[in-house]
């Protein structure tokens, strides 16, 4: 196999199909990168879950130090070691209670930590500054109003929250968002795969003659083949690397710089470069792995050898 | 070289056969006319001996292998021991002579020095020497097909299959280009040759093959092109 015979037969290949090879360049793109986009969404809504949002419905967070000094509920000082026996023995009580889990400062702080790793917010952050809380796991998630009731305003309580019913609403239409994208990248990638598809047809009807010649001759089927398939990787892997620039410049204009959502909503824990950057060999690898597989089949068919 | 056992050839959607129960047996070193009416089954012979197409019945053998045996990837390895020549010349336009025919050598992965020692000497062989730089559009018919000759012999094959390569040519053209296919004979090389140039087999006294309507109907030693009635 001589490397340069081949390589010539690609260039001459792709530039005799210009149009098609810049649609195949743009579908490919355009698919790839909205499979990156939607793996990265995953990741945001699974980072944004964090250690409690599977296994709890409820939250009672109680005053320590800071709150007794801040905060009106906690107007009677931080909670005390009976006030937190008492609230354990109401929970264990309740008909309405499946599970109660105790979080202490220390395990907190740990779990925010997982969670934010390094933001800002996190790494000015002390273990007494953070609540004890009690995590409720309900029978019936709808009870959430009879652990309020019980428990807003008693001494020792900060706050009871129902944080699955918030934050549910936000990761259902983060859910939606993400069901459309793979929507759309289904449908790009269909376009794509067609495209390369009839690409590849018409390459091979172009140089029927060169094939037809080589086949005369003996070349092998692969020898045959391979200028085609090459054509289709190589268009592919252009517009891979187009995917791959996008979610970079994504990354860095609407997280980091830019539109800047990492400081505009601190609260929110984006997903970070290593999130993007493992994404990229998994682009580039589907997207010359896809069309050189589509060539080849194609091939299959329309290349007799 | 080649042997036709009993071969019939079926064309799929036809139910009459392109060729019935045709035995035959092509010696090395043979110079061989296989002659006929268009339609006689003359190309699905040579068809057949490329294995471009396989069979219906019987048994084909060509360089002492059984095609019907012959798995797909091995088919290229036969081919490159057999040269083709067909009435169009099917060159390459927008190479040079030289390129045309190393083509035949690079898809089969020669090396470089080998290509640069064998093109120009095939091409003398052929009477090009000296041409090598010219585009196939700026060559007469006659010197086209001997490219294509040159092509189809630059591997060495032990056998050259040619479908009517006078036929684009004028008479005198067509000489030349038949005393090429003789010298290529002579070195040993088997040629097999469909033609439907009367006065070409009439010179050349050799074996004679004739097809009618897929049937062998005459198989003649130093033949002429038909039966004089």
């Amino acid at each position: 196999m001589r490397a340069q015979f081949v390589l010539s037969e690609i260039g001459v290949g792709l530039r005799r199909n210009l149009t098609m090879t810049f649609a195949v360049i743009v579908s490919v793109a355009l698919s790839l990168a909205l499979f990156g986009g939607s793996l990265l969404m995953s990741d945001q809504v699974s980072q944004m879950k964090g250690y409690w949002y599977e296994k709890v419905n409820v939250s009672i967070f109680l005053c320590n130090k800071s709150d007794a000094e801040s905060d009106p509920n906690c107007a009677k000082g931080a909670v005390t070691t009976e006030q937190k026996n008492q609230i354990k023995s109401d929970l264990n009580k309740m008909s309405v209670v499946d599970d109660v889990a105790y979080e202490s400062q220390d395990e907190a702080y740990k779990h925010y930590k997982e969670q934010f790793g390094d933001s800002p917010l996190a790494s000015s952050l002390t273990p007494d500054q953070m609540q004890e809380s009690y995590r409720i796991k309900l029978k019936d998630p709808e009870k959430y109003q009879v652990i309020a009731s019980a428990f807003n305003g008693r001494d020792g309580v900060q706050s009871v929250q129902d944080q699955k019913g918030i934050l549910d609403s936000l990761f259902r239409l983060l859910g939606y968002l993400n069901w459309a994208a793979r929507g759309v990248m289904a449908v790009m990638l269909i376009v794509a795969l067609l495209l390369i598809v009839n690409t590849v047809r018409v390459s091979a009807f172009s140089r029927r003659r060169e094939t037809g010649i080589m086949r005369l001759v003996g070349a092998s089927g692969f020898y045959i083949q391979a200028p085609f398939i090459m054509e289709a990787a190589v268009a592919g892997i252009i517009g891979g690397t187009i995917a791959c620039a996008f979610l970079i410049l994504g990354q860095y204009f609407v997280i980091d710089n830019g539109v800047s959502l990492s400081t505009n909503l601190p609260l929110i824990n984006f997903v970070g470069w290593d999130a993007v950057l493992t994404k990229l060999p998994l682009i580039l690898a589907a997207s010359f792995l896809m069309p050189a597989l589509a060539a080849f089949f194609t091939l299959r068919k329309y290349l007799k050898v | 070289m080649i042997r036709f056992d009993n071969v019939s050839k079926v064309y799929p959607k036809q139910t009459r056969p392109a060729l019935r129960d045709v035995s035959l047996e092509v010696e090395k070193g043979e110079f061989v006319f296989l002659v006929g009416s268009s339609g006689s089954g003359k190309s699905t012979f040579l068809r057949l001996v490329l294995r471009e197409e396989r069979c219906s019945q019987g048994q084909v053998h060509v360089l002492g292998k059984d095609l019907a045996r012959l798995s797909n990837w091995k088919v290229p390895q036969m081919r490159r021991q057999l040269g083709t020549v067909f009435q169009d010349f099917r060159l390459l336009p927008n190479k040079t002579v030289a390129e045309n025919v190393a083509f035949a050598q690079e898809v089969i992965g020669k090396s470089r020095g080998e290509i640069r020692k064998s093109v120009p000497q095939v091409l003398d062989l052929v009477g090009l020497g000296g041409k090598e730089e010219r585009m196939p559009g700026e060559l007469s018919g006659g010197e086209q097909q001997r490219v294509a000759i040159a092509r189809a012999f630059v591997n060495r094959p032990r056998l050259l299959i040619a479908d009517e390569p006078t036929g684009n040519l004028d008479p005198q053209t067509s000489v030349g280009i038949m005393k090429l296919l003789d010298r290529i004979n002579r070195t040993g090389t088997t040629v097999v040759m469909a033609t439907h140039d009367q006065n070409i087999v009439d010179q050349m006294r050799k074996r004679v093959i004739e097809l009618e309507k897929g049937r062998l109907v005459r198989d003649q030693a130093r033949g002429v092109y038909g039966y004089q009635h």
